[in-house]
């Protein structure tokens, strides 16, 4: 897993990752260069002006046109960050593909872990119940509804096939998680009583880290799992291996909408 | 004065204590101040140990500590998140505002309008034992048999609403702060509004009185929510009410006995309501600080006085509409976030206006490198850092990768430690004088100040590549995350340099108990120094001057053409 990561931003294994990576390099470029301009003036400011004898402080020196165009510059630079990148890449990482296009997954998390839920081949999610959330069973999902039947439950291990769309459900049974996955760029706080969903398309297959990035506890510090990103036959594969071995039923009227936890 | 004439009848614990003298009350407030941020400083020092050997015994004091804190010396990770929890708490709520709002405000407002004390002195000490109480609350919550707040100084629900009893303390003790910030904050306003001298018009206010006055404001508007919700957590951890708490939580696998119907995003706009305007509480004394030393210091008038009262004012409207940018991973729409993207942006024009003033303020000038100037002089690049990566945080996109990394913490540090903190230091060399009628040393001052700056950009630095590799804040040991071990070297570097930067406090400890004795004895006005506490004995009496005086010009009348003197003080009727 090293080669992904180092000192800097962690490899990009995301299609819109890359949008992301430039406005933070951009960012950075534009940040240095305001800081090392304005502590040139500011070394020169204190050796020139500095106090010695037969020198005096001047009243009210010359008004300055500079950082009125300074100013103006910087304000006209963040706008064109907002426009040009901010709020069309936001916007981009906040509409969901569409539905019939991608892979959908349920990630339910809680105290120190990340529980998966596919909806499996009928590609409709099983009813959940908190009442029946055990060990064995950590999402509660109810295998008697027809839709269940398929489902696949695994913990920790998010699978997915690469070139994709993959929206992935946000739910959480006890307290704030943030579903991070920094190769991906993407990371999405996980409120309970709340579904928020939210994309990414992986451009290269690997093994990958999920990390929490909302203190949520005493282990947050381990509330670690893994992405796995496959080509689409082993991702096939993995999910016939996985897939329970009650034979599916036939598709199901219930709606498509999957169901949170929270709900009473 | 008959109103001197009777202080000097008070007992000791009137006059020491419980006394109402602004100037008394400012002081406590000070050494409280000082004392919390020493003692959080502390905490962070021990869990730097944690971060930089995780899992590794504390040698030599990593047995003083109870079972529940370390096992044989190693931390447990309840005692770290207690840690970092109350480093935030006490850094910002006991340590920074009661010194640069509380200490510098108290001390400095009255003598700086020419008035004799603060409007309501009664108010004034009730609201520094106010505070001492919920500083007391704070501290005592580390003996409980769970130990202190471990849900992080932010306290999100629910992990907060079913965190252990430390957080119910946590809760009064916010309860007793914001309580004191309110009574402090009407004070100012009255006090600025009403008590100043004859001739001294707003527009001839010092720059750090105009801070001072946003900053009361700030405290007065934006902490009323907080303690509202500080209130509603109580009674979801007490009462069973459930204002943070949805329905249908599952912890530890068993369902949650709450009524439910909750929303914990409800506390995370409360919260933020105030603890945006909170960054800005925290700066602009700072900057009121580094306004004053420059004036002083450059022998010159600040530049663009006028166009930085209006942008302090124009930052404090702002900063009630910005909160949400702490919020953009919440699940919020595009639009929203748009907003809070846009109000984030503005508010970065004023920010840049009153740094580029200051900076400006050098030019011309007959730059004096005193202590408090090398202090101030350091706040203008070290706070521009910390404004600067605030930018790929208030931007939705960028947010996305750096939210809640090591990022934030050296953005809001960098603002905070070697911006606000310095500011506060050089508050402190600067009106040591005025307080003591001792100067401090200057060759202990100058080790304090270079040790400072280069240890503490060693501490702060390296957290922007962490950040940057994505390593998440509040870690008991990144070593878990492949993601967060390469840059576990860097780790030990910072930590390095925050012990070394601990041991660099020594010499200001030394100089500011030791100049009580040692240093130089001085006048009113050793520094030169045009504004009004300048004109007051040093240290001042009860009722501060000994006339009371009257005001003929603006602020900073410093090397003004056609004057004998190079400084032409605000009270001075004839020529200098």
């Amino acid at each position: 897993m090293q080669k992904y990561y180092g000192w800097g931003l962690p490899y990009n294994a995301s299609a819109y990752g890359a949008d992301v990576d430039r406005l933070i390099y951009l960012l950075h470029g534009f940040m240095i260069l305001l800081f090392v301009g304005w502590l040139i003036f500011l070394v020169v400011a204190l050796f020139k002006f500095r106090s010695r004898p037969g020198h005096q402080a001047t009243y009210k020196p010359d008004h300055f046109k500079a950082p009125t165009y300074i100013e103006v510059g910087v304000a006209l630079f963040e706008a064109f960050l907002l426009i040009g990148f901010s709020f069309p890449i936001a916007k981009h990482v906040r509409t969901l593909p569409p539905k019939g296009e991608a892979l959908e997954v349920r990630v339910v998390a809680e105290q120190f872990a990340w529980n998966i839920h596919y909806p499996g081949p009928d590609g409709v999610f099983g009813k959940t119940d908190i009442q029946l959330m055990v060990p064995a069973n950590p999402v509660g999902l109810d295998r008697n509804d027809p839709a269940a039947k398929d489902d696949i439950t695994v913990i920790n291990q998010l699978h997915v096939p690469v070139n994709k769309p993959v929206i992935v459900h946000l739910s959480s049974k006890d307290v704030i998680h943030s579903f991070f996955l920094p190769v991906m760029r993407v990371k999405q706080d996980v409120i309970p009583g709340q579904n928020v969903p939210v994309w990414f398309q992986a451009k290269d297959t690997g093994n990958f880290e999920i990390a929490c990035a909302q203190l949520c506890g005493l282990g947050h510090y381990r509330m670690r799992g893994f992405l796995i990103v496959e080509q689409p036959e082993q991702f096939a594969a993995w999910q016939a291996k996985y897939a329970p071995k009650v034979p599916a039923p036939a598709p199901v009227q219930t709606p498509a909408s999957p169901v949170t936890v929270a709900k009473e | 004065m008959s109103e001197k004439q009777h202080s000097h009848d008070l007992p000791f614990w009137r006059k020491y204590i419980f006394s109402l003298d602004h100037k008394v009350i400012g002081i406590q407030y000070g050494i409280t101040g000082l004392l919390f941020l020493f003692f959080g400083f502390c905490l962070m020092m021990l869990m730097r140990w944690q971060l930089a050997y995780p899992g590794q015994p504390l040698p030599v004091i990593g047995n003083l500590f109870s079972e529940r804190m370390m096992v044989g010396g190693i931390m447990l990770p309840e005692f770290y998140n207690q840690l970092g929890a109350m480093h935030g708490t006490i850094m910002v709520f006991l340590g920074v505002v009661p010194l640069a709002v509380g200490g510098f405000g108290n001390y400095l407002v009255p003598l700086q309008i020419g008035a004799p004390d603060m409007a309501f002195p009664k108010l004034n000490m009730m609201s520094y034992w106010v505070y001492f109480l919920g500083g007391v609350a704070m501290i005592a919550s580390f003996f409980l048999p769970e130990g202190a707040a471990q849900s992080g100084w932010t306290s999100y629900p629910p992990l907060a609403n079913i965190a252990a009893s430390g957080q119910t303390v946590w809760l009064i003790g916010m309860v007793f702060l914001i309580t004191s910030s309110l009574l402090g904050s009407i004070n100012f306003i009255v006090t600025i509004v009403q008590l100043r001298a004859e001739g001294l018009s707003f527009f001839r206010l010092p720059f750090f009185v105009w801070a001072q006055f946003v900053t009361s404001f700030l405290l007065l508007l934006a902490f009323p929510p907080l303690e509202a919700a500080g209130v509603l957590q109580l009674m979801d951890r007490l009462a069973g009410t459930s204002f943070f708490m949805p329905s249908g939580l599952v912890v530890a696998g068993k369902a949650l006995e709450v009524s439910g119907g909750g929303n914990p995003l409800l506390w995370q706009h409360l919260f933020w309501f105030l603890a945006h305007p909170e960054v800005y509480v925290l700066i602009l004394p700072a900057m009121g600080i580094v306004a004053e030393v420059f004036a002083t210091n450059t022998r010159k008038p600040i530049y663009g006085y006028k166009s930085m009262v209006c942008s302090v004012i124009f930052l404090g409207f702002m900063s009630f509409i910005v909160w949400a940018h702490h919020m953009f991973l919440t699940g919020m729409s595009a639009k929203m976030s748009s907003f809070f993207q846009i109000t984030t942006m503005i508010i970065s024009i004023p920010s840049v206006i009153l740094l580029t003033a200051l900076a400006l303020s050098l030019w011309g000038g007959s730059i004096r490198f005193s202590t408090p100037m090398l202090f101030a002089i350091a706040f203008l690049p070290m706070f521009g850092i910390g404004g600067l990566t605030g930018l790929p945080l208030g931007l939705a996109a960028s947010d996305i990768h750096l939210h809640d990394t090591y990022y934030v913490i050296g953005h809001f540090h960098y603002v905070v430690a070697p911006g606000t903190i310095f500011a506060l230091f050089a508050g402190v060399y600067h009106w040591y004088p005025k307080v003591t009628g001792r100067k401090m040393s200057e060759i202990l001052g100058k080790i304090h100040f270079f040790l400072s700056i280069v240890l503490i950009n060693g501490v702060f630095m390296p957290m922007f590549i962490l950040g940057l590799a994505g390593v998440s804040r509040r870690l008991y040991d990144q070593m878990q995350f492949a993601h967060a071990q390469p840059t576990q070297p860097l780790n030990v570097f910072m930590s390095v340099c925050a012990w070394l930067l601990g041991l660099a406090q020594i010499p200001f400890i030394i100089n500011i108990f030791g100049s009580l004795i040692w240093g130089k004895k001085v006048d009113n006005n050793p520094w030169e120094a045009t504004t009004l506490e300048w004109a007051a004995p040093s240290p001042p009496p009860h009722g501060n001057f000994d006339a009371v005086p009257e005001v003929y010009r603006g602020p900073y009348e410093y090397s003004v053409p056609g004057q004998k003197h190079d400084f032409w003080p605000q009270n001075m009727a004839k020529e200098n």
